[in-house]
């Protein structure tokens, strides 16, 4: 049986290889397929995986009034901008209440080439978590102690080619280019964190205090006598730990509701999945037109067969001459629809893995997306599901070369 | 070379054969035919008189509509395909006129053939010489193919060539029947003899019998007996065929 196997699938290579013009191009359009359909599941999951993973342990994440999505894309993906600020009185209200574990509070607003900055405090370095509960942790340096002092993400780190010491001055706006800089407040690299995979590492971040400096008129700012009791007049968003996780809904409902300016409060995991359910239509719109890429590829291939039968009357009019059955001429081209199938649908993936060990890092800088490389289930999955479509619609030249056999015997009348 | 064979009363046996590709138009009608084992046949005729036919029964791919058509005295009629196809393989041996060869396989690869499909051949073509590949080899350079070839994809060669690797696969495995259908057609007279001469010797050191099959009679004198397939077809539908 295996010995059987082992000779149609020699003679179903050696015959692709015979017509390895026609074969190469099918070949090359069933990997386009694969690749194509796995790609786009390795992006969608991948790009799920990393919007997950970058925020961790908070429990609410509240803003100015705005829609959900807004206040978590500006205030944790660093995309989109704030439509208004809060006040530090309402942060202090919310400090105040007995279910609030920590705050971390969020100012907003200019960049650095590019890369966003951050004005907060260090309750930052302490409590923000990121994956499955890390923490944040510096490879070099220290978190700030000084109103011009920055910690860089490690992104922004190795792109920008900083180390401790690096003098660098924050454009207002969140452009790469600015005409409006703040060089006379130049800030210095104190820290640099470690690689999180997360927007914090392309995140340049600075002390509240830091942000109202280069906000201020010349002169007009006076450096606080100690970072962490500074006190700026609005912020643009915080991050909310609390107690206990019971106390959730209880203290949304009071951030909702808050009179004296409007405030919005969001679950970090529930606004994630408005942001799937919005993103999800579009998900699988592309894997259907994928899957259709798919099936496009294997009726390409059944063409091929089918065309090719006729030509090759004579050689499988050899081959039963020389005591193959209808059975081993039936195999011969399924053999070769599966050899196809399956070297094009690995040929995809593998090319896939290629693509994405190139295109890793500027998807990682531009998108946020810490694409995974190494072949995974769904991978797997396509090159059954190609094979076995393959094999299943090859059946019929498979099935008319059987026929054809059975009527052309020992001579062929073509 | 020392197969002890089964024993046979008739290589070929046909008894009342009366065939047809289309019902009331007969091709075939042949009371009887017998073909004793080792014997060499030269069968003749013009064309479209039944020979490749009566080929393709004998091959076991066609059935007769009645009667009885006996390969080693094994009744093909009564067999189902999938027996006939197997009596085919391990027991026959056959040359085609032309397009002989698997254009994608090497000359050697296209001698072993048969042993892919005939567990029976590959044993007695190891038996023979140790392994099938040597068998096909041993076969190549009796017939006159030059080591340097072997290698090669069949349409490389000749068609002189083509026909003698033809007969080497066909001989593999000491298959006990030869079949050859008009594989002298495409050659000169001189190739012609030269192929004929060489592949009786190698079925006579297989212990094989030929049915050798062309319109040309001039080589009727190199076989044992010469059958006109007119003077046994009973038919009238090909008359004017002579």
């Amino acid at each position: 049986m295996l010995h059987s196997l082992r000779n149609t699938f020699s003679l179903g290579f050696k015959s692709l290889w015979n017509r390895r013009g026609t074969a190469a191009l099918t070949l090359a359009s069933i990997a386009v397929s694969a690749a194509l359909l796995s790609v786009v599941d390795r992006v969608r999951t991948d790009a799920q995986t990393s919007f997950a993973n970058t925020i961790s342990g908070t429990d609410l994440i509240i803003g100015a009034r705005s829609g959900d999505l807004n206040l978590l894309l500006y205030s944790v993906f660093r995309i989109g901008n704030p439509t208004n600020n809060i006040s530090w009185e309402s942060f202090e209200t919310i400090q105040a209440r007995r279910e609030v574990d920590w705050l971390i509070p969020m100012s907003l607003g200019d960049a650095h080439k590019g890369f966003r900055v951050l004005g907060t405090n260090l309750d930052y370095f302490e409590h923000y978590q990121y994956a499955d509960g890390l923490k944040l942790s510096l490879s070099t340096g220290d978190t700030f102690t000084g109103a011009t002092d920055a910690v860089i993400g490690a992104e922004v780190a190795e792109r920008l080619g900083y180390a401790i010491g690096q003098q660098i001055v924050i454009s207002h706006g969140l452009t790469a280019t600015s005409f409006v800089t703040h060089d006379d407040n130049p800030f210095t690299v104190v820290g640099v964190l470690e690689r999180t995979g997360t927007p914090v590492d392309r995140t340049v971040h600075i002390s509240l205090a830091g942000m109202d400096l280069i906000h201020a008129p010349p002169g007009g700012f006076r450096a606080p006598p100690a970072l962490d009791s500074y006190e700026p007049e609005a912020i643009t968003a915080v991050l909310v730990g609390l107690k206990s996780r019971v106390a959730v809904f209880s203290v949304q409902r009071f951030l909702n509701e808050y009179q004296r300016e409007p405030l919005s409060a969001v679950i970090p995991g529930v606004a994630l999945q408005q942001l799937w359910g919005l993103i999800g239509v579009a998900e699988y719109a592309l894997l259907g037109v994928s899957a259709m890429v798919v099936l496009a590829g294997v009726l390409g291939l059944l063409a091929t067969l089918l065309v090719s039968l006729n030509e090759r009357r004579r050689e499988m009019s050899v081959l039963r001459s020389v005591g193959a059955r209808p059975g081993h001429i039936f195999s011969l081209l399924l053999s070769e629809a599966a050899l196809l199938a399956f070297l094009g649908a690995l040929t995809g993936l593998l090319a896939v893995q290629l693509a994405v060990v190139l295109v890793r890092p500027y998807a990682l800088a531009e998108f946020g997306i810490q694409l995974s490389v190494g072949l995974r289930v769904f991978d797997f999955a396509v090159l059954a599901g190609i094979l076995f479509i393959a094999v299943l619609v090859s059946v019929i030249p498979a099935w008319r070369a059987y026929r054809n056999s059975l009527a052309d015997g020992l001579t062929v009348k073509v | 070379m020392s197969d002890p064979r089964a024993e046979y009363a008739h290589a070929v046996s046909v008894e009342g054969l009366k065939f047809g590709y289309i019902a009331g138009e007969e091709v075939l009608s042949i009371d009887a035919l017998a073909i004793e084992p080792k014997k060499r046949v030269f069968l003749y005729g013009p064309s479209g008189c039944g020979k490749s036919t009566l080929l393709s029964m004998i091959g076991g791919v066609l059935v007769p509509g009645e009667g009885r058509v006996s390969v080693l005295d094994q009744d093909l009629s009564a067999m189902k395909g999938s027996a006939r196809d197997r009596v085919r393989a391990d027991h026959l041996g056959i040359i085609f006129q032309q397009f002989n060869l698997v254009p994608y396989l090497s000359v050697v690869e296209n001698v072993c053939l048969p042993c892919r499909y005939s567990q029976r051949r590959l044993k007695r073509a190891e038996s023979d010489d140790g392994a099938v590949e040597a068998s096909a080899a041993r076969l190549l350079s009796e017939l006159g193919i030059d080591e340097r070839l072997r290698a090669r994809r069949s349409t490389d060669l000749s068609v002189g060539q083509q026909q003698r690797v033809a007969a080497a696969r066909a001989l593999i495995g000491r298959p006990e029947l030869i079949i050859a259908d008009e594989p002298t057609s495409s050659l000169d007279a001189d190739r012609r003899r030269d192929f004929v001469s060489l592949l009786l010797a190698e079925c006579e050191s297989a212990d094989s019998t030929v049915i050798f099959v062309s319109h040309d009679q001039s080589l009727a004198s190199h076989f044992d007996e010469a059958i006109d397939l007119r003077d046994i077809n009973r038919t009238e539908r090909h008359p004017d065929a002579a």
